[in-house]
């Protein structure tokens, strides 16, 4: 798998494979970066749930945080990294261990031996990138804000 | 920070396509021109999730605009860059590109081989925000050097300079920005995107005047600011603005939230916001419109430009011809390695006669429009000392490039033979008028 740069499908198909979404490192700030990307994803349907120790057992947007990613009492699909780059190999391994399918590491955020790890256990890996940023993209919402999306297309978009 | 987005689609291909595909509520094929001014929230919570950034989405056509967001993407792929925010005007551009960093009493260096509205910009109105530009000579890349101070923040240059011909050594003036840890802002009006990019050599962020080659027609004003999202924001103190708290947005940073996306949310959230020189969504329409066909124009307004710089150059009238596709031009081997399309198709020339001989002749021509413009379909003409540069000094319109004698072109798409037919009517009666 080549991680520095990724095929639009690849993409597409993790994101529409990905229903529930642990985001390890989710602020219950409302101007910190995670929680921008933890608001907009649960806006587009998936079920998010944070992992912060410092806020375990608060609500975040409706949701209770958890201490650790074991502690989640359902399936997690994908494993959001909002740490950094040298937390990202013990939460992969927790990742492997909980039985995600999805290790997803934040924009900055990369580890290629973890990297490789959950790729030997059959996960799909993300390194360097936002899950928020990318499904704008994929969807035709990136462009609204003035962005290079990459994306040509004379096929009508469904709403 | 990720810089490498697919671009995977040919120039022209992106010149028609980038940022546009049919309508998803009625499947119209091109772009609509979204005429409001507002756009209805679904509740209150996306009301707050718009208005703290936190999803994209349109409030207010002053911050963002579906036509013009079209536009603003088209240009970032045109260019390689992340972003764009457009502006009302080339001049609006300028202020936006500085805006996200300067600070009262900050500098910045700049070529001194620009156009002349731009040099009156930053020496007077600049100044009103205290943000003091210094002049340099470009011809010489080290100049830059010798001219940095700690309080410099950013680099200036057109890429081909208005009026002249003149080309800047974007490489060599990236390389000396990159070592002092300051954005290279390059105005690549002239050449456009079809025959350079700025990005390729080292620039942080670009500004356009749309109004000009990218409209094309002479029919809308309009800027933008690029940026490459290749440069280092938080490298350097210096770019507080962009990575501190945000005053303006409650506490908001900017670089640490919206990575190498941050210069232009802040284009949008913050300075088209409280500055307000916003594109019309009519004006972003037809500078889409013209983009559509920027590569055919481009290369007959070059092939014209060529033709007319070498007959000039033969003509017993003129005394010199600054175009930098004739061999005698200085810029000649700069040109082959920036422009290789081709060499742009605004020049200067001198008459033989100087002020009054170039009045002479900006008054006598037919095909050719006396007015102040560049970059139109049809053949233009100005006596720059007399006009664009008239705010300036004699010493400054000579360094400039628009001393008395010379008059500056900026070559149509009509038959070359009527746009050399009409330059000759023009010169000649002049000199007989003369005599």
């Amino acid at each position: 798998m080549n991680h520095d740069r990724y095929d639009d499908a690849y993409l597409r198909s993790i994101l529409d494979q990905a229903k529930t979404i642990a985001m390890v490192g989710a602020s219950t700030s409302w101007n910190r970066p995670s929680y921008f990307a933890f608001k907009y994803l649960k806006g587009k349907g998936y079920r998010m749930i944070g992992v912060n120790p410092g806020a375990a057992g608060e609500a975040l947007l409706g949701e209770t945080v958890y201490a650790s990613l074991k502690d989640i009492p359902v399936p997690v699909d994908m494993v959001d990294i909002f740490r950094k780059s040298e937390a990202a190999g013990a939460i992969t391994d927790e990742a492997i261990a909980i039985g995600a399918t999805i290790v997803w590491m934040q924009i900055g955020v990369r580890d290629d031996d973890a990297a490789a790890r959950a790729e030997a256990a059959g996960l799909k890996v993300v390194m360097n990138r936002c899950p928020k940023i990318e499904y704008g993209r994929l969807h035709g919402e990136l462009g609204w804000g003035g962005f290079n999306s990459g994306i040509i297309s004379s096929r009508r978009r469904r709403i | 920070m990720t810089t490498d987005r697919p671009t995977g689609f040919g120039f022209e291909t992106r010149s028609v396509h980038a940022g546009a595909s049919p309508d998803p509520t009625t499947g119209a094929r091109n772009t609509p021109i979204f005429q409001t001014t507002s756009y209805v929230f679904n509740d209150v919570d996306h009301a707050a999730s718009l208005f703290n950034l936190q999803t994209f989405g349109y409030i207010y056509s002053r911050l963002t605009n579906p036509t013009t967001a079209v536009l603003e993407e088209r240009l970032a792929a045109l260019e390689g860059g992340r972003g764009a925010t457009c502006a009302a005007s080339g001049h609006a551009a300028q202020i936006l590109a500085f805006f996200p960093f300067m600070e009262p009493g900050d500098g910045f260096l700049s070529s001194r081989k620009l156009y002349g509205g731009s040099i009156t910009q930053f020496n007077h109105t600049f100044k009103k925000f205290g943000w003091n530009v210094t002049f340099v000579d470009s011809d010489d890349p080290e100049n830059f050097r010798k001219a940095m101070t700690p309080k410099v923040k950013a680099i200036f240059c057109e890429s081909l300079a208005n009026p002249g011909g003149v080309i800047t050594d974007l490489e060599a003036v990236a390389k000396i920005a990159h070592e002092h840890k300051v954005p290279l802002i390059v105005d690549n009006t002239m050449a456009s995107p079809y025959l350079c990019r700025p990005f390729e050599w080292g620039a942080a962020l670009i500004v356009h005047s749309t109004t000009k080659f990218l409209s094309g027609h002479g029919t809308s004003m309009g800027g933008a600011v690029i940026d490459s999202g290749a440069f280092d924001w938080a490298q350097s103190p210096k770019f507080a603005g962009l990575t501190e708290p945000s005053p303006a947005y409650h506490g908001l940073r900017f670089h640490e939230t919206f990575g190498d996306m941050a210069f232009t949310v802040h284009g949008h959230a913050i300075g088209l916001r409280d500055l307000g020189p916003t594109m019309a969504p009519m004006n972003a329409f037809l500078t889409l419109t013209g983009i559509e066909t920027l590569a055919l124009r481009m290369e007959r307004h070059c092939a014209n430009a060529q033709v007319v710089a070498e007959w000039l150059e033969k003509h017993p009238d003129v005394s010199w011809v600054s175009y930098a596709g004739l061999p005698s031009s200085p810029y000649h081997v700069l040109a082959k390695k920036y422009l290789p399309r081709g060499k742009g198709s605004v020049f200067t020339f001198g008459v033989k006669g100087g002020y009054e001989m170039g009045v002479k002749v900006v008054e006598t021509v037919e095909l050719f429009s006396h007015l102040a413009n560049i970059g139109d379909t049809r053949s233009l003409i100005i006596h720059p000392a007399s006009t664009t540069h008239r705010q300036l000094t004699d010493e400054q319109r000579t360094a400039a490039g628009a001393g008395p004698d010379v008059v500056r072109v900026s070559i149509g798409i009509e038959t070359v033979d009527d746009i050399i037919a009409d330059l000759d009517q023009a010169l000649r009666s002049a000199t007989r008028r003369n005599a």
